[in-house]
């Protein structure tokens, strides 16, 4: 995977980030760095904190400690929607759509939060021609062009979670945060899913938490693996692959027939 | 009820709402306007609970205050100014509203449910036990609002038959106002809050503002409807704001079907001709109204505008 | 204020606080546990008093009112519970409070048609009629101490029982996990019942304890519920433990400012309230 460009802007930076819950840790000294044009992987095996790490990210969750940048500019402080004016957009492990709307009206609700004018209330908001713009490419970005009118809810598990993806884009997000994106999805839609995340890198910076090895291997520039709430190794696939300590801890158990 | 059927029906109400005084009794126009005053109330309120998910349990304090403004605008020997009495009452409702969604927002579920109850009783204390309005008696509005303008009078208040027509016309620029928002990018979210508050947050939007903007706005409306009810009455008490005036308000959302301006409606003549129907059969007209509320949780999940939805259903299956 | 006047106060405060306390922890167990909000509770309250007006006036002996009163109680609510409760749990929370509505619109017609509408007073039990005297002209009545007694021997016995109890256990799991209660076997319909019960006797018993000293009346229920509302609200829901500091904050504001601020007595528990939602918007306590 060696096509990013040799000038790597770095969009989002995490510098020790740490969460406790009372006497637990859960993320200790955890640090990121997200690149434009790149997708960085999160592996870990369950309850190694990867959920409190994106959820630090995307502003559901305050740290306890440590510093999150965006483009240089400190977000610790943010809140979960102040983080998505900026630019970070987050889709969620359990489907998190609005189930009784139509596909257009998902992700028009998504784009009209760029342009939110909650004063003009004489204009007909289902007539904006920019956010029906917006959430029209979105839909063709996330490969749902002709399903607009179908209600959300009555989709199919897959068509759901690219939904999902549709939303956060036509938020026109710069960072995306994708929690398991292929989670309970058959191998048609996955492999689909994966060629979706490889268009989606192409000038955005995505981290993706995911226990499909194959998608990770696949698509990561960067993969970080986390146990115990500790990043225990980060680089590129090879890298990871080769890594005794990631070998022992992660890979040796449920991983090694996929690698 | 479908957007075409509505499209029709609609003017159809209007029509028999605007023919009404011409063959209704007194009475009955009186009822008929007392009714409408309600209308007006639930849909207000609709705007919280069936279009943001915000089930508020205290919405009679707006009414409320907006009444008692009326009251205490309005010199003992004299008229108010029409034009000055209605925009104070709006006004006074929604700033009370205001104040009070700063707090009762912060909670969520059946904490809100109960902080918006408890608010509300804040405010019916207010009025019970201080002189601010005459105390626990109420007091009297000897004079309705003056329309006058410069001298001319475009119409009078004191006049029953354009008391009625006022009210209607209050009417349809409440359902005009909701219609707007409901359509607008501003009324959009509000419905996402219902469906997804959390996605909505995600989306960037900070809700908080939007629920507040809401509770303003419909306690704004529930002033109007306050006022007609103050005008109409020639009477307030601290009963307008007690906590069963907010249970009954609540009922009409919930019998005409939530998220429904036209339900609410519904809901409020469908209450009045209960409470009448009750009331010629039995002194006692709240148990039959308890034991139908009960009945209509148990039997009847979905309002008063499912029933349509429920028989259709039961009919088609009885052809098959 | 001098010294008298103010324990005269403080007691009455306490007092106050506690037979609030025993409304509201029915109330808080029933949220907590069942997810239910019940605007009825407060006519277990008014119930309550009602049924020691006529089982006093039947048998003549306060206290044989109370023997019978409580086993009525326990009966009456486990039947509701099973009637009517029990197909309101998957509910959303408007449809529980339009039921409860109609539940008060129900119990206060009740009420009218069986005993009317007429304000009644129930002597204090003679043993109990005498006061304590505590200078020249002030003086105290024990049954307000009694009342206040008992209510501190339930409030153990409600301590006891949650925390070192079978049931106690299975209650406290409840509240915090539904789903495992009921993997590990436990009939959870069972402790549903036996807890709204629980609430239903504590409310009506606080009203028949309340009856010699406030009068009988239509109405009593309401007020009651809104208040134990402020003090659920103000405790944390689901926690009783809150519900007991809360009760107590309640008791004192509330009879302090009757005597301190008397125009505004009604307004002062509410803005306690909105300075504790401030301060902490999920209460005192939260939930557990």
């Amino acid at each position: 995977m060696s096509h990013a460009t040799p000038q790597r802007e770095a969009l989002l930076v995490a510098e020790k980030l740490t969460r406790r819950f009372g006497g637990l840790t859960a993320n200790s000294n955890v640090n990121l760095t997200l690149e434009r044009g790149t997708l960085h992987a999160l592996l870990g095996p369950n309850g190694a904190g990867k959920s409190t790490c994106i959820n630090m990210l995307s502003g559901d969750l305050p740290p306890s400690e440590g510093r999150i940048l965006l483009g240089g500019k400190d977000i610790t402080g943010l809140s979960n929607h102040q983080r998505s004016r900026v630019g970070i957009g987050r889709s969620y492990q359990r489907t998190n759509i609005f189930p009784k709307f139509s596909v257009l009206e998902n992700c028009r609700l998504a784009a009209q939060s760029r342009r939110q004018q909650p004063w003009r209330i004489v204009k007909d908001a289902v007539r904006d021609p920019d956010t029906l713009a917006r959430a029209h490419a979105a839909i063709a970005e996330a490969g749902l062009a002709g399903r607009e009118h179908r209600i959300a809810g009555q989709m199919s598990h897959g068509e759901q979670r690219q939904l999902e993806i549709a939303m956060v884009l036509a938020t026109d997000a710069q960072v995306l945060l994708l929690d398991e994106p292929l989670a309970g999805m058959g191998s048609d839609e996955s492999a689909q899913m994966v060629e979706l995340l490889k268009r989606l890198r192409e000038n955005r910076a995505i981290l993706l938490v995911e226990h499909d090895m194959d998608a990770v291997f696949a698509v990561a520039d960067t993969i970080t693996v986390l146990v115990n709430g500790q990043v225990l190794e980060s680089g590129d696939p090879d890298t990871i692959r080769k890594s005794p300590a990631v070998q022992q801890a992660y890979l040796g158990h449920e991983g090694a027939d996929h690698v | 009820m479908n957007p075409t059927s509505q499209r029709l029906i609609l003017p159809l109400l209007l029509a028999a709402l605007l023919a009404f005084p011409s063959f209704g009794s007194d009475f009955y126009v009186e009822l008929v306007a007392k009714t409408l005053v309600l209308a007006i109330f639930a849909m207000s309120l609709d705007l919280l609970v069936g279009f943001t998910g915000l089930v508020s349990f205290g919405h009679a304090a707006y009414f409320g205050i907006a009444a008692y403004a009326v009251a205490m605008i309005t010199p003992k020997y004299d008229p108010a100014s029409l034009w000055l009495a209605l925009p104070a009452a709006i006004i006074a409702a929604g700033l009370a509203a205001f104040v009070i969604g700063l707090f009762v927002l912060r909670t969520k579920g059946i904490y809100f449910i109960m902080v918006t109850l408890a608010f509300a009783q804040m405010v019916f204390f207010l009025f019970h036990d201080t002189n601010l309005g005459g105390g626990s008696d109420g007091v009297n509005i000897n004079f309705k609002p003056d329309a006058a303008i410069a001298g001319w009078a475009p119409f009078d208040l004191n006049e029953p038959g354009q008391l009625y027509y006022f009210i209607v016309a209050a009417l349809v620029a409440v359902y005009g106002v909701l219609k707007l928002v409901l359509r607008s990018p501003f009324g959009r979210v509000l419905i996402g809050i219902r469906s997804n508050e959390h996605r909505m947050l995600s989306l960037g939007y900070a809700t908080f503002y939007y629920k507040l903007a809401a509770f303003t706005l419909a306690g704004a409306l529930a002033g109007v409807a306050g006022f007609l009810y103050a005008v109409l009455s020639g009477f307030v008490t601290p009963e307008l704001l007690a906590w069963h005036q907010s249970g009954n308000v609540l009922l009409m959302v919930i019998l005409g079907g939530m998220g429904n301006l036209v339900g609410a409606i519904a809901g409020a003549f469908a209450f009045t001709a209960m409470q009448e129907a009750f009331g010629a059969w039995t002194k006692h007209w709240q148990l039959a109204m308890g034991l139908a509320i009960v009945a209509a949780v148990l039997f009847l999940p979905g309002g008063l505008s499912a029933i349509p939805a429920r028989l259709k259903r039961a009919m088609t299956g009885e052809e098959k | 204020m001098d010294f008298y006047s103010f324990l005269i106060q403080s007691l009455n405060a306490l007092q106050y606080g506690l037979l609030l306390f025993l409304v509201a922890s029915g109330l808080t167990l029933v949220f907590g546990i069942m997810g239910i909000i019940n605007l009825a509770h407060g006519s277990f309250y008014m119930i309550g008093a009602y049924l020691a007006f006529a089982l006093t006036s039947l048998t003549g002996n306060f206290f044989v009112a109370i023997l019978l009163g409580i086993p009525l109680a326990l009966a009456f609510g486990a039947a509701l519970e099973a009637l009517l409760f029990a197909h309101l749990y998957k509910r959303d929370h408007l449809e529980q409070v339009l039921l409860t509505y109609g539940l008060i619109l129900i119990f206060e017609e009740v009420r009218s048609l069986l005993l009317g509408d007429d304000v009644h007073g129930i002597p204090v039990p003679e043993i109990f009629a005498a006061s304590i005297p505590l200078n020249d002209t002030l003086s105290y009545p024990v049954y307000r101490l009694v009342i206040s007694a008992v209510c501190i021997v339930l409030a153990v016995g409600l301590y006891w029982l949650i925390q070192r109890t079978r049931l106690g256990m299975m209650i406290r799991a409840g509240s915090h996990d539904r789903d495992m209660v009921q993997s590990l076997g436990i009939d959870i319909n069972r402790i549903y019942r036996t807890v709204f019960a629980l609430g239903v006797a504590l409310a009506a018993l606080a009203g028949m304890l309340a009856a010699p000293i406030s009068s009988v009346f239509p109405g009593m229920g309401s007020q009651v519920l809104i208040i134990s509302f402020v003090i659920v609200v103000i405790g944390g829901i689901g926690s009783v433990w809150g519900a007991l500091i809360a009760a107590l904050i309640i008791g004192f504001a509330d009879t302090f400012g009757k005597v301190l601020l008397p125009d505004f007595a009604g307004l002062i528990v509410y803005l306690v309230m909105a300075v504790v939602l401030l301060w902490r918007p999920e209460g005192i306590l939260k939930k557990g």
